[in-house]
């Protein structure tokens, strides 16, 4: 089938089998391999990305179901020439080994970081309605869908906590 | 142009710290990090190609037997059932590829064809529908139900511990029991498969490309020069890519036969199943001291598991006979021939979760004898290995207890439940970590332009250990360039042969014949300004010898190249090489549901030189977290039925999460290993995990007095030892 999707703020048209899934038609039809499979099944979050702004598994998503939404993948946040806090952050504080998990956790963070100002609440706050602490237990809870097998969770906290105090983002570390 | 060493000697020279750039060590970013938070960077799977055809790997239904017939499937380019497919995955290093014809099925969920289609989509839903007949046949899985082999070569014994046990002052005897583990790299196993003529070019998550190339060319029946392998990021390895597995020669067989690229990426069920698992074990750990708790005796007996014939089996005990002294010595190893799937490297063999159970044990003994743990193991620190009375290239064992009793504030740790915070008993633990340490000959090649960068080569590997950005260092530090100026290219079979990635020698390894390639280099500069290499002096861009300073620019008018060649040597007998250190756990124990938090942890290691203290630190955060996983989480459940792993996605074979994890802290001690040659540097990769668990598991005990022997401690195991 024939679908259009709106992509890193371009649109694009690409014909794909009605069962492909977002992800599959990123890498395999668009060429952003950026966006990784871990699993396939919604369990790592290697796939995450942005849907209207909202973080998403990518893998459990079809494609078609994305026609009338904006979509961002980790080529659309930044580039090495101009890396986003968040991937500047990153590459200081080594929040990654392999890289692989790393578009992900950057795409769940960035959304992340939006739904705490947003004032959503996670089963790590003190309070249903904030201001929330940009603590290590809260983006612990609200950063578990992402995993990361080389394990950099320490390092990726710390990366957080610091694009967000360098974007003046709302809240504190302890 | 080469520059040849075989470690035969230990290096006191330290010409790497008279280097004057200055980068060698420093916590500097990882060069190609901004291709990973960009997405840029291409893992295999990641690569796309004009025609590309998809393929999918269908798995056996049964345990054992063989394969009767293939059905039909509409829709597709081929199905392949092919005598040349692979059974099971290379061992690391193998010269040859490993078993091959997928017509016989060894375990359950064995590549037994692939499906290739124009489509992803329509390659997975036609390997759904492919029929296969079998013929089955009985088959043991269970190690508990086979009578095991005992390999005379790993047996060893020395004075009469049953003797020594029954005169001790204190003595522990217990069994342990770790399941299977799965290495679950992140990136799943994939290969890009392209045919010129005779010749084939794979993309593939490999960690050793060299010996991979070996395999393939085996397994495909070709020459070593029509294989051409790249893996320029690979997405996590853990020993899982250390060799072939069913996917890159099904992929080259594939494109061969319908003549356009084919891209094969297993699922991760597929993975769990085709990767080679860490087999379960089942330790019996003996041990007797007298009153002030000096060991008369050590017993380590392990059994494991593998496929009959199959060549590996975990050394549990590998680090056993060197890491503590006692006069009564039993080591005894027993390998069960079953038919779960396929056994082998999985990050740290033998040491994981050997020294994880024997430090479990040593902490039992600390509590029989009312010693404490870190004295307990200060007290039976051999001054020369146990057993053969060689030297240790280093014992930093002492130290690394010391130093980190002192950091973690260990003087504060209290008796199991003593420490109650809320409903959650609080508790510390202990362990120490030890792995063997060994080089492996590897090649690089280094040029030198005129414009002023130099251009590293090697078919190396980084599976996120680092290596680029280190053997970057050591250039720019031997060169004397800014890192800037420095291009590192690995991954590719047209570079020099290296190590490759794996037993944690890549990094001094391959390091060295960096080293000895700019070594080579600076030969040549030496030479056109007059001076003997040792008297030169490379910084920042220019050349000093004496009174005379030039810029390099000047002196290299045409490329210079060099060749670096490391071989190990007479010191890899002479001294008993290991790298060290200790564990440090703080959990909290829920009283009412059994759950354990890791509240901290920290890890005190010494690995010679740091070659990059940020990656380093990285690496063994990675090594500490699979221990947390070890300890709480992570266990492959085999059907008792057919021995087919239950537990084969990410939803169940829990890996740790960003929430298991707490703040962690990593300090390296200073020290250089001269027996490992000139950079004096050990691998790091894999001491973080050798001891983690049993940190956990002891600060378990401490907090609630609960002793889980059979990992991982989940929260019914430790309820069930909280009394009502
Ligand atoms: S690939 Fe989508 S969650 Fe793992
Ligand atoms: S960086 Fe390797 S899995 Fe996260």
């Amino acid at each position: 089938m024939q679908i259009s999707l709106h992509i890193n703020g371009s649109l694009r048209d690409v014909y794909v089998d009605p069962r492909t899934t977002l992800i599959d038609a990123l890498r395999d039809h668009l060429g952003l391999t950026g966006t990784k499979k871990g699993c396939d099944h919604g369990q790592c979050g290697a796939c995450t990305v942005l849907v209207d702004g909202r973080r998403i598994n990518a893998c459990l998503t079809l494609a078609c179901m994305a026609q009338d939404s904006e979509v961002t993948t980790i080529e659309g946040l930044g580039t090495s020439d101009a890396l986003s806090p968040l991937q500047t952050q990153f590459l200081n504080d080594d929040g990654f080994q392999c890289g692989f998990c790393t578009p992900g956790q950057i795409c769940s963070a960035t959304a992340m970081l939006g739904e705490m100002a947003a004032g959503w609440p996670s089963h790590a706050s003190d309070s249903l309605s904030g201001p929330f602490l940009l603590s290590h237990a809260e983006i612990a809870e609200r950063m578990s869908g992402n995993l990361c097998r080389c394990a950099a969770y320490s390092n990726i906290i710390e990366a957080i906590q610091n694009a967000a105090h360098a974007e003046g983002s709302s809240g504190d570390a302890p | 142009m080469t520059r040849h060493l075989k470690v035969d000697a230990p290096d006191n020279e330290s010409r790497v710290d008279q280097m004057a750039q200055g980068v060698l060590g420093m916590p500097i970013n990882r060069i190609e990090g901004h291709h990973k938070v960009t997405g840029s960077a291409t893992y295999a799977a990641d690569a796309g190609a004009e025609g590309m055809a998809y393929g999918v790997l269908v798995q056996a239904a049964i345990p054992a037997g063989r394969v009767a017939e293939i059905g039909d499937v509409p829709g597709v380019l081929a199905v392949i059932h092919d005598p040349r497919m692979l059974r099971r995955a290379a061992q690391g290093m193998a010269t040859e590829g490993p078993p091959a014809g997928p017509q016989q099925i060894d375990f359950m969920g064995q590549a037994v064809a692939l499906v290739v289609a124009e489509t992803l989509e329509g390659a997975q839903a036609a390997a759904h529908a492919l029929r296969v007949r079998y013929e089955a046949y009985q088959v043991p899985v269970d190690p508990d139900a086979v009578d095991p082999e005992l390999p005379e070569d790993k047996q060893s014994s020395s004075g009469d511990l049953d003797a020594a046990m029954r005169k001790a002052a204190f003595t522990v005897d217990n069994v342990w029991h770790t399941p299977s583990h799965a290495a679950a790299a992140m990136e799943p196993h994939a290969a890009v498969a392209q045919w010129a003529g005779d010749c084939v070019t794979i993309r593939a998550g490999l960690q050793m490309l060299g010996s991979s190339r070996e395999q393939i060319a085996d397994a495909l029946g070709i020459d070593e020069g029509q294989v051409r392998l790249l893996a320029p990021y690979v997405g996590g390895g853990f020993g899982s890519k250390l060799g072939i597995n069913a996917e890159s020669v099904a992929a080259a067989i594939a494109s061969k036969q319908l003549g356009r690229p084919v891209k094969v990426v297993m699922s991760r069920p597929q993975v769990f199943d085709l990767a080679h698992r860490r087999s379960e074990t089942t330790q019996r750990v003996r041990l007797s001291c007298d009153t002030n708790g000096v060991l008369s005796g050590i017993g380590h007996e392990a059994l494991v598991s593998n496929l009959p014939e199959a060549e590996f089996s975990e050394p549990v005990t590998q680090a056993t006979p060197f890491t503590y002294q006692a006069a009564h010595r039993q080591i005894v190893h027993k390998v069960a021939r079953i038919h779960r799937s396929c056994a082998g490297s999985v990050r740290a063999p033998g040491e994981a979760v050997g020294v994880t159970v024997f430090e479990c044990a040593l902490d039992e003994l600390a509590d029989a004898a009312g010693i404490d743990p870190v004295e307990l193991r200060l007290r039976n620190i051999p001054e020369t290995e146990p057993g053969t009375g060689r030297p240790f290239s280093s014992h930093k064992l002492a130290e690394a207890l010391r130093d980190g009793a002192q950091r973690f504030g260990w003087a504060d740790r209290l008796t199991p439940r003593a420490r109650i915070e809320g409903e959650w008993y609080v508790g510390m633990g202990v362990a120490a970590a030890v792995r063997v340490n060994s080089l492996i000959e590897s090649r690089a090649k280094v040029t030198l332009t005129p414009q002023g960068r130099a251009t590293v080569e090697t078919d190396m590997t980084d599976i996120g250990t680092g290596t680029y950005t280190i053997l970057g260092q050591i250039a720019a530090e031997t060169l004397g360039l800014d890192i800037g100026y420095v291009d590192v290219r690995l991954g590719d079979t047209d570079f020099p042969r290296a190590s490759g990635s794996g037993g944690s020698f890549g990094a001094a390894s391959s390091g060295t014949s960096v080293y000895l390639a700019c070594v080579e280099i600076r030969d040549q500069i030496a030479a056109r300004m007059g001076c003997a290499e040792a008297d030169l002096t490379l910084q920042d861009s220019t050349a000093r010898c004496g009174n005379i300073v030039r810029r390099l620019g000047d002196i290299v008018t045409s490329p210079l190249a060099g060749n670096g060649h490391l071989e190990p040597g007479k010191t890899e007998d002479s001294v008993r090489q290991a790298t060290w250190g200790s564990h440090w756990a703080e959990v909290a124990v829920n009283r009412w549901t059994g759950e354990t938090r890791v509240r901290r942890m920290l890890g005190v290691f010494a690995c010679g030189r740091v070659l990059n203290h940020k990656t380093a630190r990285s690496q063994c955060l990675g090594g500490m977290t699979f221990g947390i996983g070890m300890a709480l989480t992570e266990a492959m459940e085999h059907d008792p039925r057919d021995g087919h792993i239950v537990t084969r996605d990410l939803a169940e074979y829990h890996i740790p999460c960003h929430a298991d994890v707490p703040p962690m802290e990593v300090h390296f001690l200073t020290e250089r290993d001269a027996y490992v040659g000139p950079l004096q540097a050990k691998g790091l990769g894999e001491l973080g995990i050798c001891g983690a668990g049993a940190a956990v598991l002891n600060a378990i005990h401490n907090a609630c007095g609960v002793r889980v022997r059979s990992l991982p401690a989940t929260p019914d195991k430790i309820i069930a030892g909280l009394d009502p």
